[in-house]
């Protein structure tokens, strides 16, 4: 009873919240209401018994994606008008786009209407009393390492990729050395110098 | 149907009751921080409400909430309402899964330490959305600094948190605490002590996990976000009455959430120092607050010893020394407990 309370409660912010990310007039309106998006996808999560997925969901998207999408948007100088033009030409795109993703989510849900046995038993992550974590930890880890290894790789050199794209090393810059400040003594910082008077050095 | 509501109502008892504890303590922590603070300066700190001024927190709070609220014009009014509420409610949330003694927790998560990191690293949202919402140079800056620094220090206290957990073996905060009662004292063939706590084995993390805290949570040295100097008061700027209470509130109690964190992480939580007759006789809360307010002394002697770091060196050294040393700290205790065969 109160887990199907919750649901309709979280599923329905869940979609009013979706709706409003791409009707709302202000970009930082639009994302806030992605943060609450999630926040009640983590909930949802949380429902289903996938309490690592949901921690996880916060930590990553909430945490780290949006504040990036937060920092972003809010420098942004968007013309609102400008952008609301464009949507017609844009709206066929976008209409088939989530066309397939719609047909694609009714073939999961006709799946496991008709034989939910089958998605169930693949479902489920491994008997007995092991946790959420452990589980997601020996699939991930142990069973599929090198896949993971190769994802993680490709990611670093994702990362790597962009950092070469974007370094400028400038010319005549001062940079802050700290290890040569450190190493600094009275020695090769100071120069005692004798001046005659009237001379100068 | 009966049983559901006398257990939510448990449970809401439970929520109100710590709730009420830790706003009392988070009172007299704030005190605390002003009496040291002033200590350290030669000055006398609070000391006209009440007896050698320990009431002064709840004159203050009085003062603020018969404040009227002022709410600029240039304002988006609900997120600059929302942001001080989503603030302080947040840090107040993170409570619920804090064991203060065995047993003593509203919440018993087995991914408890998730829930922890994943609702300190929203804290930046309300000095984000404060910021933003007020429409005004200082906060704006003020915010856009908190988001970069408030990002950086989480991926150090992630690594710090991931060392740790690999040690334990549980995500469960109370588990956590409990494989701390053996550990080096005890290989070692003492009784259960102090020794056995993460601080001793994971010492630099530990020095990693306590600065990233006070960057974390914007304390001074690390309090870039309100630099008085650059910024006027920061993100808090065109804040007045119960908002800028709230926030007071949230960043006071996210400090108390981070010395609780430290505490259960690495100072064995509710563990007493020595487990010999005496000292267990000692209730678990009573151990777990000493700790917390140790810690709490060594946060506000920061600020009162630390200068302020400049911007630039803040991200560095988040990035050029914390990252790389809590990473290789990370593939070192991995390998270790390997090597050695004390995967838990």
């Amino acid at each position: 009873m109160v887990a199907a309370l919750f649901f309709y409660l979280f599923a329905s912010v869940a979609i009013a919240s979706a709706v409003m990310v791409i009707s709302s007039r202000n970009p930082v309106h639009s994302v806030l209401f992605l943060i609450l998006c999630f926040f009640n996808a983590a909930g949802l999560f949380i429902l289903l018994g996938a309490e690592f997925l949901a921690m996880i969901l916060v930590v990553v998207y909430v945490g780290a994606v949006a504040v990036l999408f937060l920092f972003v948007v809010m420098m942004l100088d968007v013309d609102f008008v400008q952008l609301r033009q464009g949507m017609l030409n844009y709206l066929p795109v976008g209409g088939t786009i989530g066309l397939i993703v719609l047909v694609e989510l009714a073939l999961v849900v006709g799946t496991w209407a008709i034989s939910s046995d089958a998605l169930t038993a693949a479902a489920a992550p491994s008997s007995g009393d092991v946790t959420n974590t452990e589980a997601l930890g020996q699939i991930l880890y142990t069973k599929y390492v090198y896949f993971f290894q190769a994802a993680g790789l490709v990611l670093l050199v994702a990362m790597i990729g962009a950092i070469v794209l974007t370094l400028r090393h400038k010319q005549g810059v001062k940079r802050q050395d700290v290890s040569v400040q450190v190493a600094r003594n009275p020695a090769t910082a100071m120069e005692v110098v004798k001046v005659k008077p009237g001379q100068g050095i | 149907m009966n049983e559901m509501i006398i257990l939510v109502g448990l449970i809401a008892l439970h929520s109100v009751a710590l709730l009420i504890a830790l706003l009392i303590v988070v009172s007299f922590l704030i005190y605390a921080d002003r009496k040291v603070w002033a200590a350290v300066q030669l000055r006398r700190g609070p000391n006209v409400v009440g007896p050698w001024g320990v009431l002064q927190s709840f004159a203050d709070l009085l003062k603020f909430v018969f404040k009227e609220v002022i709410i600029p014009d240039g304002a988006n009014k609900g997120v600059f309402v929302l942001a001080p509420i989503i603030s302080a409610a947040l840090s107040l949330a993170a409570w619920a899964v804090i064991p203060v003694a065995e047993g003593w927790e509203v919440a018993d998560l087995n991914v408890g330490i998730l829930y922890l990191f994943a609702l300190s690293s929203l804290g930046v949202y309300g000095i984000i959305m404060g910021g933003w919402a007020s429409n005004s140079k200082y906060p704006f800056l003020s915010a856009l600094r908190s988001a970069a620094q408030m990002v950086s220090y989480e991926v150090s206290i992630g690594f710090v948190i991931i060392t740790v957990l690999l040690c334990a073996g549980s995500l469960n905060l109370t588990e956590i605490v409990k494989t701390q009662e053996t550990g080096l004292g005890t290989m070692l063939g003492l009784p259960n002590s102090f020794l056995d706590w993460y601080f001793i084995p994971l010492f630099p993390m530990f020095i990693v996990f306590f600065v990233s805290a006070l960057a974390e949570t914007n304390r001074p040295p690390f309090d870039l976000v309100e630099a008085e100097s650059e910024l006027v008061a920061g993100f808090m700027v065109e804040y007045s009455s119960t908002p800028y209470l709230l926030f007071m509130l949230g960043e006071y109690v996210a400090i108390t959430l981070m010395c609780a964190m430290t505490t259960i992480l690495f100072l064995g939580g509710w563990l007493p120092i020595i487990d010999v007759a005496v000292l267990n006789w000692i209730p678990g809360v009573f151990w777990f607050m000493a700790k917390l307010c140790f810690v709490f002394f060594m946060f506000a002697m920061v600020k009162a010893i630390v200068p302020r770091y400049r911007y630039d060196q803040l991200m560095r050294l988040g990035w050029k020394v914390f990252l790389p040393l809590s990473l290789a700290w990370v593939v070192i205790t991995a390998g270790a407990l390997v090597a050695f065969g004390w995967l838990p």
